[in-house]
């Protein structure tokens, strides 16, 4: 079956691997599971929803010129600055940031592609389709208009009971799905898929940044989903979660917002940070100083951002003394973004910085984020607080962050790498005035926005009184717009002219010492012909040398064999190469997949709920048709991957890609649940109308059951993997294990069935979810174990082959522990519930 | 921040920066604080940047590991946890005072999009609230539908009004005057609108204005 490599001329091996991974023209194209093209892809994307954000940006401007502008009614003013902030947080900078990562990341960590091919695919279309519903209802007039953080009650269905908040619920959590799938990719990608010799302590600081924004996504976004779920359940079946008669209250969604919102805000700064972790030594001729220094910081970051989230709610009542906690947080936060920044700066002093268009822009950043840093701290000092809070210091404070800490240093990226995406050199006539245009214009609308605030100036008003001297600050910040918004028209426009008419050059245009530039510019599908073996640390290599032998094949996998799609896989800390990743070919199924969730998404929106069940169920269809096709039917052993080197297929190795993932989604989903337990706490402790008249007392019998069906599965599923890698068949307790997950689901489903009318109380609606909840995991476990059953009769398992099972065994123990917590959280509750009645 | 300390006089009737309370006083101290520190430290960063181009050997001779572990680290955490502690020190100062509570108590109830104001004796005014000045006053917030936030910048910090739950506001005007009020919670279509006026008169003044609209109390809800 393994042909035995030759060695090829440059040209050959370009030839075969081209027509291994290349895209196919024509309609074909949306097949594409490329990093290159579906990063490209991702990036244009989001700079058109950059452009529509920009425009709102620009209406919410012209409505505030001055205090009697009557441009828009206020109904149309909220449906305008919710969408900017949808759309410039949800559908631009993620996006953005996601796309950046996918074009860039195997080509820095020197691999063929990302971990999950298809699974970038599927993230990318359910990031179009669901921005596309966005899109639709704004032009529809429906457009979600609560503000873009969504505060219930305004956004329950009493004060919204249009379907524009359903559009911002179930739309951006269908975005959602490609900024979680995105999340595990990067992470696994990071992880496993490097070239050889890359140990950690090698990984060019970009991949530490990736990594680590990559882990905050994991854990940020499921708190906003499960928060949106809720509020849809609200909205949908009356389930009173954030309902303050019944049980519920809004300060949970106030919580499960923020717990993500705030990392949010250094998920988008980050990644922009390592790109100028990337750009600042190219351009001193120096590497990084303090790399050690900048790991650490962003470890501390990534911390410190989860614990901070109380900061946007020091109004709502929370006693002083636990304020002062999360300031005192909040505050720390700005040490490791100082960490970096004199990092920075000292490794501009090491070395004889030359000037060019991205330092321009970076010198922007610098200015600017500085500035939204230090009003950064003031914010976060309780007493001040109280004044600028809501206020447009606050709306001023958020753009010198986000726009300082991301736009910019992502212009700046954009010049840098914009060679690499087309091969061509900048012109750079329009570079600088565009700087210029978008900096001045930048800070004439957003500096004295300061003074604005502290003049009173509330945000998200769309009048405000002539008498508070606001009118010629507002026409300052309209005007400031303009000449921004001319120079991000320049911005473009220099860069279509780039694109088109920018000199070509051979090979890394600006001398960087990192991989990306080791490959011919623009990159092949396939990114390198052999995968390089590592030596030194990532920012210390010499891609010209570099480049021209891998072309030539003298790397690892210079050849192709059974038409596979091979990168190597690696040993997590060492980098020594442990596995050869066969990557999957192009696809349609990922476009079907996405459909068939918009499709579900639409059924949910026009409250077909029938019809849901059936698009969710073709929705698990499709993607168990993603596993047709992987693996293999005998076993491979080790294969030669060149250099005298050889390494087993994936799927025979203990811990390949998938098992990583397996384990990832995992975390994730614990992160959501433990959102949920501590919602059930958080409104026991404080929401108003408690006790429940009611309360959820599962039944004991059908609790203890579940357990052992529970732990049954588990063992079953452990016993499985055992039998198996003993050369015995694990057929039967497969089967024993799915009806063990099937049961403990059923009793589930029978244990939130005789909840209590759970639209009496916040008490009771959270005992139906956390048992839905638990069920669904175990009616998923059963899937797993039904599909093991599959692979099993279709030969793809064998002792070497139990990856499936193993997949599965994950699962099968994360519902028995989570069902087990489930369980006993529903007996607290429901004590804590009884209890509350007693006490006075 | 230069632009801002030339253009705060004379700023208005919800300027943060006339402060006519002890607490907004307090407030505004920190904001000039800050911003005089903040503009100190945005020009120290901006030299050091400066000096790594120009003066390169300069940065080199002090050592690039320390100046990371200075600029990044000591002196960062030396100024912030000055500032938590002061800021924390005239918080603890401003709400010290209302661990008892006010003799007098006017319950605010705000809904879409109108704010009320209940009196001790029963009588109600809308958009309208009077206070006494030179004595503390509780504002009992709460919410009849969405999320509001009571703010009068001239007089304390901002507070939100959430329904379901009750907080409180001390207010201690210090003289008599006219002031404004916003909310700043976005609450839908009418939350620019929802504006109030805030009297604060002499004692006397003040119990004769209780007393007058005492008679029409019933007519003041709409």
């Amino acid at each position: 079956m393994s042909a035995r490599p030759t060695r090829q001329t440059p040209l050959r091996l370009h030839r075969e691997l081209a027509a291994l991974w290349d895209t196919p023209a024509g309609w074909r194209r949306l097949s594409a599971v490329n990093h290159t093209v579906l990063g490209k892809r991702f990036i244009l994307a989001a700079f058109f929803f950059f452009a529509v954000g920009g425009l709102l940006a620009m209406l919410i401007r012209v409505q505030l010129a001055t205090s009697s502008t009557a441009f828009v009614g206020p109904e149309a003013y909220g449906q305008i600055f919710t969408m900017h902030g949808t759309v410039m947080m949800f559908l631009f900078a993620i996006p953005m940031f996601e796309g950046f990562a996918i074009y860039l990341l195997p080509k820095l960590l020197g691999a063929r592609d990302l971990a999950f091919p298809r699974l970038t695919a599927y993230g990318f279309w359910c990031y179009i389709f669901g921005a596309s519903i966005l899109l639709l209802a704004m032009v529809a007039g429906v457009a979600p208009d609560s503000g873009w953080f969504m505060y219930t009650p305004l956004s329950s269905s009493t004060y919204s009971p249009g379907i524009n908040a359903d559009v911002w619920l179930l739309g951006i959590t269908f975005v959602e799905i490609s900024a979680l799938s995105a999340a595990i990719e990067i992470t696994v990608s990071v992880l496993k898929v490097r070239a050889p010799g890359m140990s950690l302590a090698r990984m060019p600081i970009m991949a530490w940044y990736l990594l680590v924004t990559a882990l905050m996504m994991l854990f940020g976004f499921p708190p906003l989903i499960l928060g949106s779920i809720l509020l849809e359940l609200e909205r949908a079946a009356d389930l009173p979660f954030f309902d303050p008669l019944r049980g519920g209250d809004s300060l949970l969604w106030q919580h499960l917002f923020w717990l993500f919102g705030h990392p949010e805000v250094y998920i988008i700064f980050l990644p922009a940070a390592g790109a100028i972790s990337m750009m600042i030594p190219t351009f001193a001729r120096h590497e990084l100083i303090g790399y050690r220094a900048i790991i650490v910081a962003l470890i501390a970051m990534a911390f410190l951002s989860f614990g901070l989230w109380v900061h946007h709610m020091f109004t709502v009542g929370i006693p002083h003394l636990a304020l002062a906690f999360f300031s005192a947080a909040s505050g720390l936060v700005a040490i490791p973004t100082a960490v970096q920044i004199f990092a920075w700066i000292a490794t501009l002093a090491a070395g004889r910085p030359r000037f060019d268009v991205p330092m321009l822009y970076l010198g922007g950043f610098f200015f600017i984020f500085v500035i939204g840093g230090l009003t950064g701290v003031m914010l976060a000092m309780v007493p001040f607080n109280w004044q600028a809070h809501d206020t447009h210091f606050v709306v001023a404070h958020l753009h010198y962050v986000l726009v300082g800490g991301f736009v910019f240093p992502m212009m700046a990226a954009a010049y840098y790498w914009l060679p690499h995406f087309t091969g061509r050199r900048a012109e750079h006539r329009l570079s600088k005035p565009a700087f210029w245009a978008i900096f001045l214009g930048f800070n004439l609308t957003f500096f004295h926005m300061h003074l604005t605030g502290l003049r009173g100036m509330p945000r998200r008003v769309d009048t405000y009184p002539v008498e508070a001297r606001l009118d010629w600050l507002n026409l300052l910040s309209s005007v400031g717009s303009f000449v921004m918004i001319i120079g991000f028209a320049l911005f473009v426009i220099d860069l279509v002219v780039q694109m088109r008419f920018g000199q070509r050059f051979r090979r890394n245009p600006w001398a960087a010492r990192t991989l990306e530039w080791a490959m011919p510019t623009p990159p092949t599908s396939y990114a390198f012909a052999s995968l390089p073996h590592i030596t030194e640390r990532g920012d210390r290599l010499a891609p010209d040398a570099e480049g021209a032998r891998l072309a030539g094949g003298h790397g690892y996998l210079g050849f192709t064999r059974n038409g596979w799609m091979e990168t190597l896989g690696v040993d997590m800390t060492s980098g020594r190469p442990d596995q050869l990743i066969v990557l999957p070919r192009q696809s349609f199924l990922p476009l079907w997949s996405g459909l068939l969730t918009a499709a579900f998404v639409l059924c949910l929106l026009a409250k077909l709920y029938w019809l849901s069940l059936f698009a969710f169920a073709a929705i698990v269809v499709s993607l168990l048709a993603w596993t047709g096709g992987t693996g293999a039917r005998q076993d491979t052993g080790a294969l030669p991957i060149g250099k005298g080197a050889s390494a087993r297929p994936h799927w025979e190795t203990a811990t390949p890609p998938s098992w990583w993932a397996m384990v990832l989604a995992c975390a994730a989903e614990a992160t959501l649940f433990s959102s949920l337990l501590f919602g059930g706490l958080f409104l026991w402790l404080v929401a108003p109308a408690w006790p429940p008249p009611q309360p959820a007392m599962p039944d004991p019998l059908l609790a203890a059951a579940c357990l052992v069906l529970m732990l049954l599965a588990a063992l079953l599923g452990r016993d499985a993997v055992r039998a198996l890698t003993r050369g015995g068949p694990p057929a039967l307790r497969l089967a024993l294990c799915a009806g063990a997950h099937g049961g403990a689901a059923l009793l589930f489903a029978l244990m939130a069935a005789s909840v209590p009318v759970p639209t009496t109380h916040a008490h009771n609606a959270t005992a139906l979810v956390l048992f839905a909840l638990c069920g669904l995991r175990a009616g998923f476990g059963a899937l797993l174990a039904g599909y093991g059953l599959w692979r099993e009769r279709a030969g793809y398992l064998s002792p070497v082959r139990s990856l499936d099972l193993r997949i599965g065994r994950i699962w099968h123990d994360y519902a028995a522990a989570t069902g087990i917590v489930g369980i006993g959280a529903a007996f607290v509750f429901a004590w804590l519930a009884s209890s509350a009645g007693a006490a006075p | 921040m230069a632009g801002c300390l030339v253009l705060s006089a004379c700023s208005g009737p919800l300027s943060v920066l006339e402060p006519e309370s002890a607490s907004a006083r307090n407030a505004t101290t920190l904001w000039w604080v800050m911003a005089y520190a903040g503009t100190g430290i945005f020009m120290a960063t901006a030299s050091v940047l400066v000096l790594a181009v120009v003066r390169p050997s300069w940065l080199r001779a002090f050592g690039e590991a320390r100046l990371i572990l200075w600029g990044g680290l000591v002196i960062p955490l030396v100024l912030l946890a000055g500032l938590v502690a002061a800021a924390f020190a005239l918080g603890e100062r401003g709400i010290a005072a209302a661990r008892e509570p006010a003799a007098l108590r006017i319950e605010a109830v705000a809904r879409q999009w109108i704010w009320q104001f209940r009196y001790p004796g029963g009588h109600v005014t809308t958009n309208l609230l009077h206070l006494p000045a030179g004595r503390d006053v509780d504002i009992v917030l709460t919410s009849e539908d969405v999320i509001h936030s009571f703010w009068v910048p001239r007089l304390a910090g901002k507070l939100d009004a959430i329904p379901g739950h009750t907080n409180i506001l001390r207010l201690h005007a210090d003289r008599a005057g006219k002031y404004g009020g916003v909310c700043t919670e976005y609450c839908g279509i009418g939350h620019a609108p929802m504006r109030f006026d805030v009297e604060v008169h002499e004692e006397e003044a003040f119990r004769r204005i209780l007393a007058s609209e005492a008679a029409t109390a019933g007519e003041g809800g709409e």
